[in-house]
């Protein structure tokens, strides 16, 4: 029976069910009610796991990182500062073929500060060597958490998975959400087996330094295991599928992208929204689609242009942005067409930064006046008196 | 022979302290242990891949978590019930515990964790070309505090961070040194085997970085504890309950003069007005640990 | 030799590097005046010293000639000579 929770409690309920052994968490908002409703699971005995309350996040991501190399299961979560601060140990984790799972609530980055959502956080961590899944809503991230820990801890991976879920659009938000069934948790996610440990038993040595002659060679392993991942990533989907008879998890999802002669192409919370529009504007007659990325990382770039294909004009929408580059995100989907012989229009939309709203006129809009835009950073809705007329 | 925990074969620099403390350390805690490493020299000179100097399962993350990566093992064993399987070791360099790994450190004493930290004492960031750290002595010479027409070096005492240990309420702080290997063996064994959170420092000479002969590294350690300049003790829940003493303590001179990261203070003109800072530094450590051997107490044999 | 997950090394595979070429003086031990103290065990920085019916010896192809041990002998039973290539 579904059951009408916060996104925060329902992420909490699903890491129950993954049996973490060693959890760990500095507070920030909007991850916190995430960690508070795991304290209580852990001080009720409902889930019996050492629960650190650490002085920072960078021990938080460090308190995992030992504990996952002693063997145990762990989860951390953050985001935006606490996320910019954890990122030295996350490229370390991956580095140490570390299976950690994390929750990234995703929220704006300082300056200026600003406690609401976008994605500028978790784009950050982008080239650590972490796989990345971004969700839609609650059912979703639960779905990912759980399959997270599958995917982390398959012999054939062994990496860190992130679960980014938008910063109070999704943890604060009450949802329907399809809790897990304990006995076909079990069965879809067994108790972790890890292939080396820190014990006196067999006394190995973790996180040696490489010279020249070996550096190069360590990182394109990482590489190459993420882009096999890609592989791993959708047999457990189609595995979670079976288990619970629920889609969701592969790469990509299409959104009426059959017939489709424009799509838009996001990640994250955002996807709801441009789903009203669509079915608003299929009652129309017009024919537009959407592009779901679920897998950041692994970038999906041929089942992009896969799912893509023939279809002319492309609005990518990110709550991110490099600055004094553009967005990103429209840049790697622009790089999947690269050397084709006919190239769809690409334009890239800059939204709801720092919590700004994103109203179904403005992702209209850019429909409407796709043609007008152009270029890779079109900051949708910039109030130009804040701008002094500029 | 008994077998050494840490293997030859390492590449630290002919006489180097911390190897030897390290070796000392390890023989004295036994086979059952994990280990936590901070990035610095005994990361370096014992962890060229696919090599290891390592006899116990180790690990190193990165230079300032340290303390953190130790809680998450020792949290993992516990939760697993696998306690008695080992104990958890958290050390570094003084850069590593007292400077860029002090928070973590202090999250970890703070916390309770039952792991032993230990920070290798060799005054400064030597791994990195022998720059100031918090625990470099006042009037160093290093590349980040050359002396020079208005300097004399370092231009603060040392950090005290057994007394920021001990602030922490834990049960056992010690300070002990390479001169005295039982000294070490003892404290380690000692503090192994208490539950909760323990700090061991050792002074380490780095012959590399203090400019000394690499012959004189146990001499010059043993100097710093003669002349009041790096005394030796004990703390028990927060009291001093031993300290090294001595019938006479020497002039600091004599443990100035081995160094070249001191020399300017016998060259330059006013370097003993300089001498004079670093004799009081010594008395006030002798005064506070009472140093000096009274009418019937007996030399502590070593 | 390939590379192994993460990096993970075995224990004690440093021996692999034969430090003793680093050497440019060698302990010559007497066994002569020697009390059988073990402080040389003890302190030399790369644990290659033993002894064996109370004739002790270095490991020399790993001893980097640092001369501790010949410096702390108390009875001065140890000589640091020149290594002859």
């Amino acid at each position: 029976m579904e059951k009408l929770w916060e996104g925060s409690r329902a992420i909490a309920e699903t890491i129950k069910m993954c049996r973490p052994k060693v959890i760990s968490a500095y507070p920030i908002t909007p991850q916190t009610h995430i960690v508070e409703s795991l304290s209580q699971l852990a001080a009720d005995g409902d889930l019996v796991a050492e629960f650190i309350n650490v002085e920072s996040e960078h021990s938080a991501a460090s308190v995992v990182l030992g504990a996952s190399a002693t063997g145990a299961r762990t989860y951390t979560a953050t985001t935006s500062q606490g996320l910019l601060l954890m990122l030295e140990v996350l490229y370390n984790i991956a580095g140490m073929r570390l299976p950690v799972v994390m929750t990234c609530a995703n929220r704006a980055v300082s300056a200026p500060l600003s406690i609401w959502n976008d994605q500028q956080d978790s784009f950050t961590a982008r080239d650590s060597g972490w796989i990345q899944l971004y969700a839609e809503d609650s059912q979703e991230a639960c779905d990912l958490h759980l399959m997270a820990y599958r995917i982390a801890e398959d012999k054939r991976i062994m990496l860190p998975v992130m679960v980014c879920l938008d910063g109070f659009f999704i943890s604060h938000t009450f949802e329907p959400v399809e809790p897990f069934e304990e006995e076909n948790v079990k069965q879809f996610l067994p108790d972790y087996q890890p292939l080396h440990y820190l014990t006196p038993k067999n006394p190995l040595t973790f996180g040696s330094f490489a010279e020249p002659d070996k550096y190069t060679e360590a990182r394109y392993i990482i590489h190459r295991t993420l882009e096999e991942s890609k592989m791993v990533i959708r047999e457990t989907a189609e595995d979670f599928k079976k288990v619970f008879g629920r889609g969701g998890g592969d790469l990509v999802e299409d959104y009426f992208l059959e017939d489709a002669d424009f799509a838009f192409v996001a990640m994250g919370s955002i996807i709801g929204s441009l789903k009203d529009l669509v079915d608003k504007l299929r009652e129309k007659g017009e024919k537009v689609g959407i592009l779901k990325i679920i897998s950041f990382r692994p970038f999906p770039g041929k089942e992009i242009t896969t799912a893509l294909e023939g279809i002319e004009k492309i609005a990518v929408l990110e709550k991110a942005v490099s600055l004094g580059s553009g967005g990103i995100l429209v840049k790697e989907v622009k790089e999947s067409f690269y050397g084709r012989k006919k190239t769809p229009q690409i334009n890239g939309f800059i939204v709801g930064l720092g919590g700004r709203d994103i109203p179904q006129d403005s992702l209209e809009n850019i429909y409407r006046e796709f043609h007008q835009g152009s270029g890779d950073a079109s900051f949708v809705d910039l109030n130009y008196e804040l701008l002094g007329g500029k | 022979m008994k077998k050494n925990l840490l293997a030859p074969g390492h590449s630290a620099c002919a006489g180097c302290g911390e190897s030897l403390a390290i070796r000392l350390v390890l023989n004295a805690a036994g086979e059952n242990i994990i280990v936590a490493n901070a990035t610095g020299c005994s990361e370096i000179f014992t962890s060229n891949y696919p090599l290891s100097a390592w006899e116990v399962p180790w690990i190193h993350s990165l230079f300032e978590n340290t303390a953190a990566v130790a809680s998450g093992i020792e949290a993992a064993l516990k939760v697993s019930g696998r306690k008695s399987e080992a104990k958890v070791i958290a050390q570094g360099g003084d850069g590593g515990m007292a400077d860029i790994g002090l928070q973590a450190l202090s999250g970890m004493w703070e916390r309770w964790h039952d792991v032993l930290s230990v920070c290798y004492d060799n005054e400064g960031y030597m791994n990195t070309g022998i720059q100031r750290s918090g625990l470099t002595p006042l009037d160093t010479k290093t590349t980040t505090t050359p002396p020079g027409k208005f300097s004399w070096g370092n231009y603060r005492p040392k950090k005290n961070l057994p007394l920021i240990a001990a602030a922490h309420g834990i049960p056992y702080v010690a300070v002990t040194t390479v001169a005295y290997p039982r000294d070490i063996e003892e404290k380690v064994q000692k503090a192994i085997k208490i539950e909760g959170p323990k700090y061991i420092q050792i002074y380490s000479p780095c012959p590399l970085g203090w400019r000394s002969e690499p012959s004189q590294t146990i001499e010059i350690a043993r100097l710093a504890v003669e002349t009041g300049i790096y005394p030796v003790y004990e703390m028990i829940n927060g009291k001093i309950t031993s300290a090294k003493k001595f019938s006479k303590l020497k002039p600091v001179e004599e443990f100035l003069k081995l160094q070249g990261r001191f020399s300017h203070l016998f060259t330059k003109e006013g370097g003993d007005e300089e001498i004079k800072k670093i004799q009081k530094i010594a008395d006030d450590n002798i005064n506070q640990f009472d140093m000096i051997l009274k009418d019937g107490e007996e030399l502590q044999k070593e | 030799m390939e590379l192994t997950l993460g990096l993970v090394a075995g224990p004690g595979t440093s021996r692999a590097n034969k430090t003793g070429t680093w050497r440019v003086e060698r302990p010559l031990f007497l066994n002569i005046k020697c009390v059988a103290c073990d402080l040389c065990i003890m302190l030399c920085p790369e644990g290659i010293i033993d002894s064996n019916n109370e004739r002790y010896f270095a490991d020399l192809n790993y001893c980097k000639g640092c001369g501790i041990c010949a410096h702390e002998c108390p009875v001065k039973d140890i000589m640091m000579v020149k290594e002859e290539k």
